[in-house]
């Protein structure tokens, strides 16, 4: 089995005997877990980790001796005492796992040859180590239709079933979503779903990589490879920004399958399904593989590297530094998001940068002292969350909330603007009309409870979070983040700003895409340079570079701004889709419309792409050597497995490239040595040196000390219009974003765009789900099917982005702080 | 006619509240639902979820667990004839094949009519008066060929004996009413230390010892 012990410290130990060794082990923990860390593995079929034991399989039998002499027991379920005397290997020890593996053989084909676990079967080989090596079986056995499709991912051959309980067990305990579950009784036990209700679980994924047979496979997976044929590494995944350490693993340089691997401190070995299925995007047809440059007529051509790179550099050169600007680098390693800011500050000399599209948190969030998940998920803590639904855009950030939540005493206190997937576990909640998040923050970091109560939130309700983070023990952690697109980020900085006020609170900021945290802090933000050091600040720079901005450019809506004013003659896009992402579809529009020379490097033809004047492919994670930053701060590596289609590189290449034909004497030419470059000039990053990195198997955390939180001039309250309900926009797990459209498995999944509204404004407009409605706003309108949704409080509409046949963020306009718009029966 | 009637639900509801975690009330309710409908219908087990707040995946694996659960349609008479050791000893197996004869059906299947649907089944703890059967879990004992034809045409017909048994489902003829304050379990499961009915059937306390 692949799995490992969880790691634990041990505070109380105990001495038992193991096959006549003395060992030192914490008192209680599971004898399996002791035995294993102590060299003397257990086999096992039911027992995970990081699951409850269930005794269900009995494959781990062993002679326990307690004093009343020897007994088999099952030793996932005997928690370790003084003076234990365990046999792991004894005869009578084999004779049981004999019998035991018999017995599961009985009703197993011996498929093993056509089954796509064989190879790495935990069932094949505890049976070649540990069975009876030859079978007394002559009769027929089962056979079931095969296979039945319980999930769009998911597979079952049930004549396999060993009935361990691990997917069940994980679908119920971890997820909370048992949509599948043992049916019948005795030798016609099956593991199914109810009938036309399937197994859609965003972690369903990881039931095929813990199942010890073949039962369960992934349709992206099955009949793809064996396991003897597939290489592997371990790296980081990307596809948000929690960072889940994996296992790349490829066979004749194609991706084809990712495994989550438990790392203690962020994933515990769980991935989402948009993380484990959607590298099906990095072998897509639609990649881009070639440098194209757009013809007078429209039509784009391809053309050599050398050349596309001499255009861009002319475009750069021959523009004021003022002029240019850079959009996007979250999805990018930090290395070539440093070769990056480091092309634009110290070379160009523009600070008209910006990894995020508006749609994140500004570069002052990260100055917050800081809390990684860890802490946020201490026994017993106090978290404020102000957050977007964090199984819809950090599915895995919610397994370990929710663990908290439910078995470590964590209490959770939501303040979101609707109901989240956390809702049902928060032990308070408020739901702030949007705009008005910061009023109140300034109540719950002590401020006075107006009678009539704060942004639409009743006093009482504000009394009972208040009363909960007053009986808090300890400090409390804030997760801060996006609930609402439509919502100004300043909006967030300003709570933010309030709540530093609680005494040694920390924060952690979750944003959703990547490797936003490493851009920002490789120096892709205005105002900052390499390690968040603000401009000006910091001398190291200054003297390294040739160059380096006098003031703080523009973010990523002012960069639209000006470039919509005709004040941008180039932009750089790396790998941003303005007109897709960012909360001003005229704006960007405009923008596009008036630069003169747009550079974009990506993977895929993106709208933004099909604007661009020069298109430059590039290596997607999966291809690229690097490190990555998750929201924590957590530095670790990211490998390349396969590589690149046509002439593709890594990002970082394409900016040292142009560095040297800018005429820069910049040396570094490899991942690692900008890694040390970038770590040598920030004293945040120390720690975090290639070498470092690349030794730590679960990252190493960047200093997350606060340093001078500016959250700079505050949002005004937007007014209210009794007339309009105000717009709350967010995302779900299964958007029509570039990997997951492009991911064959995947893309059907996304649901049908709705209108949420409130029970309340249901009757008042005397709709049900369903019906057809209009929401108008100044900039457009869009005409979905209505939600009543309970978890949505009166006075909002909920969108979700980026959903196949709506367009929510054509309503947006990018200088409100909320957008306000009309509901109406269509 | 599968979701429970509106009566049912509201009978429904009140079981639920009997009960400190809704989940138990899993199985009366799916009692419930199979005596509204003789059989325990996938929209009742849909009902029965929402009711309960669990998957309808957990109702089925529940019910699913449990013979006297049917998941598809029986017949209005559940006859169940036992052919464990002491009934087949006294004739059991001749009991069965002769029911299957009569009835033109295999033991799991039901009369085309839809009345009666004939079971094999295992001990129903009556060896004293074996061979026994079961109408809709009703005994009747020391049954011979003739009390058998009888019985079948008592059923077919449904007059004599036939009116002893409630159609296939119905729990009981008489209802008991439980009173609000008699409820399942009032501690909630969080702040329980033992189980309720260590204090309600406490040993009266030793007062003169020390």
């Amino acid at each position: 089995m692949s799995e490992r012990p969880r790691p634990i410290e041990v505070t109380d130990p105990v001495t038992i005997t193991v096959d006549g060794r003395p060992i030192e082990v914490q008192r209680g923990e599971l004898l399996i877990d002791a035995c294993e860390r102590n060299d003397a593995y257990i086999p096992r079929f039911c027992y995970h980790p990081r699951m409850e034991p269930v005794g269900m399989c009995r494959m781990c039998l062993v002679e326990v001796d307690t004093g009343r002499g020897p007994a088999l027991q099952p030793s996932c379920m005997i928690p370790t005492a003084p003076d234990m005397v365990v046999e792991t290997a004894s005869e009578r020890v084999t004779k049981a796992q004999d019998g035991v593996l018999e017995f599961l053989l009985a009703n197993h084909p011996l498929d093993c040859p056509v089954c796509d676990k064989g190879g790495e079967c935990p069932l094949q080989d505890q049976t070649m180590a540990y069975g009876p090596g030859e079978s007394r079986w002559v009769e027929e056995k089962r056979h079931y239709e095969k296979p039945i499709e319980i999930s769009p991912l998911v597979l079952l051959d049930r004549e396999r079933c060993i009935l361990c309980d691990r997917c069940t067990r994980f679908a119920s305990e971890v997820t909370d979503d048992p949509l599948i579950h043992f049916i019948n009784r005795g030798s016609n036990t099956e593991v199914n779903t109810f009938p036309g209700d399937p197994f859609s679980s965003y972690f369903s994924g990881n039931t095929v990589q813990i199942c010890p047979v073949g039962a369960l496979t992934a349709t992206p997976y099955r009949f793809r490879a064996r396991p003897w044929d597939l290489e592997r590494t371990e790296s980081t995944c990307t596809t948000c920004s929690v960072g889940c350490r994996v296992t790349l693993e490829s066979s004749r340089d194609r991706m084809l399958r990712i495994n989550g691997v438990d790392s203690d401190p962020v994933n515990w070995s769980w991935l989402c399904d948009a993380g484990r299925f959607s590298f099906e995007a990095t072998n897509s047809e639609d990649r881009l593989t070639e440098p194209l440059r757009r013809n007078p007529d429209g039509s784009f051509s391809g053309i050599r590297w050398s050349e596309a790179l001499t255009v861009v550099a002319d475009a750069l050169r021959g523009s004021d530094p003022q002029r240019v600007a850079v959009l996007g680098g979250s999805r990018l390693t930090d290395e070539s998001a440093y070769a990056w800011a480091a092309l634009a500050k110290g070379v160009v000399g523009t600070d008209h940068v910006d990894a995020q599209l508006g749609d994140g948190l500004p570069a002052a969030v990260f100055d917050l002292p800081g809390a990684t998940i860890d802490d946020v998920c201490r026994p017993g803590g106090t978290v404020l969350y102000l957050g977007p639904d964090p199984k819809e855009e950090l599915p895995v950030l919610f397994l370990r909330l929710k663990h908290a939540a439910q078995r470590d005493g964590v209490r959770i206190l939501e303040v979101t603007p609707t109901a989240t997937s956390l809702t049902p576990y928060a032990v308070a909640g408020v739901r702030p009309r949007p705009g008005e998040l910061a009023a109140v923050a300034s109540v719950l970091a002590g401020g006075d409870v107006p009678a009539e109560g704060v942004a639409g939130v009743p006093a009482a309700e504000l009394e009972g979070v208040l009363d909960a983070l007053g009986a808090a023990d300890g400090p409390v952690s804030v997760v801060i983040g996006r609930p609402n697109l439509a919502e100004s980020a300043q909006v967030v900085l300003d709570a933010a700003a309030s709540l530093s006020a609680l005494p040694g609170v920390r924060f952690l900021p979750v944003v959703r895409r990547g490797n936003a945290r490493g851009a920002v802090t490789a120096g892709l933000a205005p105002g900052r340079l390499p390690g968040g050091a603000r401009l000006g600040s910091d001398d190291h720079w200054s003297s390294t570079w040739s160059t380096v901005p006098t003031a703080a450019g523009h973010d990523a809506l002012g960069i639209l701004a000006a470039a919509a004013a005709g004040e941008i003659s180039t932009l750089v896009l790396l790998g941003a889709d303005p007109l897709s992402d960012v909360g001003d579809r005229a704006l960007v529009d405009r923008a596009l419309e008036r630069v003169d020379t747009i550079v974009a490097l990506d993977a895929f033809p993106t709208a933004s792409v099909r604007r661009a004047d020069l298109v430059l492919p590039v290596a997607v994670a999966g291809e690229v050597d690097g490190t990555t930053t998750n929201l924590e701060g957590r530095v670790s590596r990211v490998r390349a497995k396969v590589t690149p289609p046509g002439t593709a590189r890594a990002d970082w290449v394409v900016a040292v490239e142009l560095a040297r034909r800018l005429g820069a004497e910049w040396t570094a030419r490899t991942v690692e040595a900008l890694r040390d470059e970038l770590v040598a000039g920030a004293p945040q990053l120390a720690g975090t040196s290639w070498a470092q990195v690349d030794a730590a198997d679960d990252g190493v955390v960047v200093d997350l000390t606060g340093r001078g939180f500016d959250p700079g001039p505050t949002a005004p309250v937007p007014q209210i219009d009794s007339y309009s309900l105000r717009l709350v926009l967010s995302r779900e797990l299964y958007d029509g974003g570039e990997l997951l459209a492009r991911s064959e498995s995947l893309a059907g999944l996304s649901r049908t765009p709705t209108v949420g509204i409130s029970v309340g404004d249901a009757e008042r407009l005397g709709v049900s789900d369903g019906t057809a409605l209009i929401v108008r706003g100044e900039r457009g309108s869009l005409t979905l099917p209505a939600r009543v949704s309970s978890g949505i409080p009166r006075g909002t509409a909920h969108l979700v982005h980026r959903l196949e046949g709506s367009d929510p963020i054509s309503l947006l306009s990018a200088d409100e702080v909320a957008c306000d718009v009309r509901v109406e029966l269509a | 006619m599968a979701r429970f009637s509106p009566d049912n639900e509201a009978l429904a509801r009140r079981i639920v509240d009997r009960y400190p975690v809704a989940k138990s009330a899993t199985i009366p309710l799916c009692h419930l639902a199979q005596e509204q409908d003789g059989y325990l219908a996938p929209d009742a087990m849909e009902h029965v979820a929402e009711l309960v707040g669990c998957t309808p995946a957990e109702v089925l694996g529940t019910a699913s667990f449990y013979e006297m659960f049917k998941l598809h349609p029986v017949g209005r008479y559940c006859l169940n004839i036992c052919t464990n050791i002491s009934c087949r000893l006294l004739g059991a197996s001749e009991l069965l094949a002769r029911a299957e004869e009569r009835l033109g059906v295999r033991a799991g299947g039901t009369t085309a009519d839809g009345t009666i649907t004939l079971e094999d089944v295992e001990c129903i703890a009556a060896c004293t008066e074996a061979p026994a059967l079961q109408v809709n879990y009703r005994y009747v004992e020391r049954v011979d060929a003739a009390a058998l034809d009888a019985l079948i045409d008592d059923l077919r017909s449904g007059t004599g004996r036939a009116e002893e048994f409630p159609p296939h489902g119905t729990l009981g003829l008489v209802r008991q009413e439980l009173g609000p304050d008699d409820l399942a379990n009032v501690t909630p499961p969080g702040e329980q230390v033992e189980p309720v009915w260590f204090a309600r059937n406490a040993a009266p306390t030793d007062e003169g010892a020390s």
